[in-house]
């Protein structure tokens, strides 16, 4: 993992986004919600890159907003060296076909009104890769990677397990042959042990075509399972990023600690005499974030700069960035 | 006196739907004290739900609670009727659902909701009601509950509507409280907070509580023993050591085995279980985990196992048990303590 030369696939600087609610009768004043502001990341090829934090903390905005599902409110995508945030349609077209997504919900994710096969092709279609015969051979083909069977290609998607639908959705993004595929919580809809098939078959996946996965989960334990590297969000801000054992054994982000000892570890002498560091309150509302750190209302450290000075993501040592002014303390 | 609370004899609940009768809950005995945390695990569509549904009389139309006893407290509870129901819920057994949006009344207040259990069963006047509502408020950690019990649940957020939840079921002190995926629909964060307030109720005022939830995780830290549905039928009771260091069932294995860990540093590939949970409409003749299992013999396919139980009172329905079995090398559970 660390030895292979790390050829950067993705390059995200400064992405920002912004989503305007208008107030007012005549929509006279804008606020925005700055779901995703202002933050940087690298993925490199053939890695796994984890994106956790808690509901709302713009997970899954910035997903979509890589992917151009939502327009770029500032800053920059590279991939492969093209910058891709602000491209016209026409331009991104190409890059589509390299980039692609798998969604959370199995049931809405897929269209009711089309067969298996219709619905693994349309990339197909769109994209002009195959027609007739050879289009037929490779929707097989790729119902077969995904552990299910021809015989699936003709029926309609209320007639799979949720499982299984999700299966087809990770078929319809393999057809065109991506490089890299945004995971947005792909199994958390899933029961426990369906979960793990379909984590191994993601696993399976990107061994045998190289890809490169942005896998956005909440589940810290299925997210460190999979992933190389971990990023971890909290109100629109990157606070802490780091190669996975890095940041489960020494997380340094107060907000990674408090996450990090939340979760109950299924072995009751571990967990029942675990330490935990309870959060106090709710996250704050992205519509009106705390001055300084964001994390500021809820952190046990928390100083007089915490609240007149933004802290920035700096390098703490081998790929390990941290946003906290007590980095400066020490 | 005895501190047995809640006792099921043999519960089968079943819905007949137009497609024919899904058998839910197929015969589920079990046991509860005060003071007790109990945590019932299984997947969707295992019949967790169904049977704290059928302990509350809950269970709606076409669904009905066809034979067994519910024993609380020595009373049959299949032999009330509605109204008598209705005193023992929210005053004796109170429940709190997984989904906090969905459960609250949006057009009353949280004092009001909290308010009516404790007028109705308790007698109080409209002020006392108040006073207890915002002690109640309190006790589950809302700030200046003064001003909160006035609010109406859309100016909560979702870990503080969970928190509202339990200040209902807990107003009238009830001797048994059933979750159902209470900490589910919430972050990480948040159901560390909830879990730790339920430990502490259940420290503070001696309730029994039934914990209903799919996370192995929130069960080994708050629950001391544990039961393990699958296809309608329990497969497996323990305490939480006995289950998590020494299970017994496979599918019990299976569960242990396709979770990751969170505390260990090497990564280890997941096992799942292949296949999918039965179709409960024709549930199988043999063993329900029968066509998953990895251990799996004729006789499995073919006849329900019964209960082998040890003397710790630790169960588990599977052939394997049975004195005659071929002896198989079995993995176990979690190394216990691995760290």
């Amino acid at each position: 993992m660390a030895e292979k030369k790390q050829e950067v696939l993705l390059e995200v600087k400064n992405l920002k986004k912004y989503f305007p609610i208008t107030k007012g009768l005549f929509g006279g004043q804008t606020e925005y919600v700055k779901a995703v502001d202002d933050i940087s990341f690298t993925i490199n090829k053939g890695e796994t890159l984890g994106l956790v934090g808690e509901s709302g903390c713009g997970k899954s905005t910035t997903g979509r907003t890589l992917i151009r599902l939502y327009e770029v409110t500032g800053g920059e995508v590279i991939f492969e060296g093209a910058e891709i945030g602000h491209m016209t349609e026409s331009e991104l077209k190409p890059y589509r076909k390299k980039i692609q997504m798998i969604f959370q919900d199995p049931y809405a994710s897929l269209n009711s009104r089309m067969t298996v096969a219709d619905i693994i092709g349309e990339p197909l279609d769109i994209h002009g890769l195959a027609s007739g015969e050879a289009r037929q051979k490779r929707i097989f083909e790729l119902l077969h990677t995904v552990g299910l069977s021809k015989d699936h290609a003709s029926r309609y998607p209320h007639e799979f397990s949720g499982g299984q639908r999700q299966r087809i959705g990770i078929a319809r993004a393999l057809a065109v042959n991506p490089d890299f595929i945004i995971c947005d919580e792909p199994i958390s809809a899933l029961d426990v042990s369906i979960q793990a098939q379909v984590v191994n078959m993601l696993e399976d996946l990107q061994n045998e075509y190289g890809l490169t996965y942005l896998f956005i989960a909440h589940d810290l334990s299925m997210v460190k399972h999979i992933s190389d590297r971990i990023g971890v969000m909290y109100l629109g801000k990157l606070v802490e990023i780091a190669d996975c054992n890095t940041l489960y054994e020494k997380p340094m982000h107060p907000y990674t600690q408090a996450l990090l000892s939340a979760i109950p570890i299924p072995d009751p002498d571990i967990t029942k005499n675990a330490e935990r560091i309870i959060l106090e309150g709710d996250v704050p509302s992205p519509l009106n974030p705390p001055s300084g750190c964001r994390f500021r209302t809820r952190c046990r450290y928390a100083m007089d700069r915490c609240a007149a000075e933004e802290p920035i993501l700096q390098n703490i040592g081998e790929g390990h960035q941290v946003a906290c002014h007590l980095m400066d303390e020490k | 006196m005895s501190r047995r609370i809640l006792e099921l004899k043999d519960v089968k609940t079943s819905f007949y739907t137009h497609l024919g009768e899904v058998q839910a809950v197929r015969g589920v005995s079990f046991t509860l004290d005060k003071g007790e945390a109990l945590g019932i695990v299984g997947e969707s569509g295992s019949g967790k739900s169904v049977t704290s549904m059928s302990i509350m009389k809950l269970v709606q139309y076409p669904g009905k609670v066809k034979e067994g006893q519910i024993l609380f407290k020595g009373e049959d509870l299949i032999n009330k009727n509605k109204k008598e129901m209705m005193k023992i819920r929210g005053d004796e057994i109170a429940m709190i659902f997984q989904d906090p949006m969905t459960s609250l009344n949006p057009v009353y207040t949280i004092g009001d909701q909290i308010m009516e259990a404790t007028i109705k069963h308790q007698g109080l006047s409209k002020a006392e009601a108040r006073e207890k509502a915002i002690e109640m408020l309190k006790l589950v950690g809302i700030p200046s509950p003064e001003v909160r019990v006035d609010n109406y649940p859309h100016e909560f957020s979702g870990g503080m509507r969970q928190r509202a939840m339990i200040a209902i079921a807990l107003s009238c002190q009830p001797d048994l409280l059933i979750a159902d995926e209470p900490t589910t629909a919430l972050d990480v964060t948040i159901q560390a907070q909830i879990l730790e307030l339920m430990k502490d109720i259940k420290e503070k005022l001696d309730t029994a509580i039934i914990l209903i939830t799919h996370d192995l995780g929130v069960v080994a830290d708050v629950c001391s023993r544990i039961i393990v549905m699958y296809g309608g039928l329990i497969m497996e009771e323990g305490t939480a050591e006995e289950i998590f260091y020494t299970p017994k069932h496979p599918y019990t294995m299976g569960l242990l085995k396709s979770i990751p860990r969170l505390d260990l540093a090497e990564k280890q590939r997941l096992v799942p279980i292949p296949g999918t949970p039965p179709d409960l409409l024709k549930p199988p003749v043999g063993c329900p985990f029968a066509s998953r299992c990895p251990y799996a013999m004729n006789i499995c396919l073919e006849k329900m196992p019964e209960y082998t139980t040890s003397p710790t009172g630790h169960r588990a329905a599977c052939w394997l048990e049975h004195p005659e079995a071929p002896k198989v090398e079995v993995e176990t559970g979690v190394k216990r303590g691995a760290k």
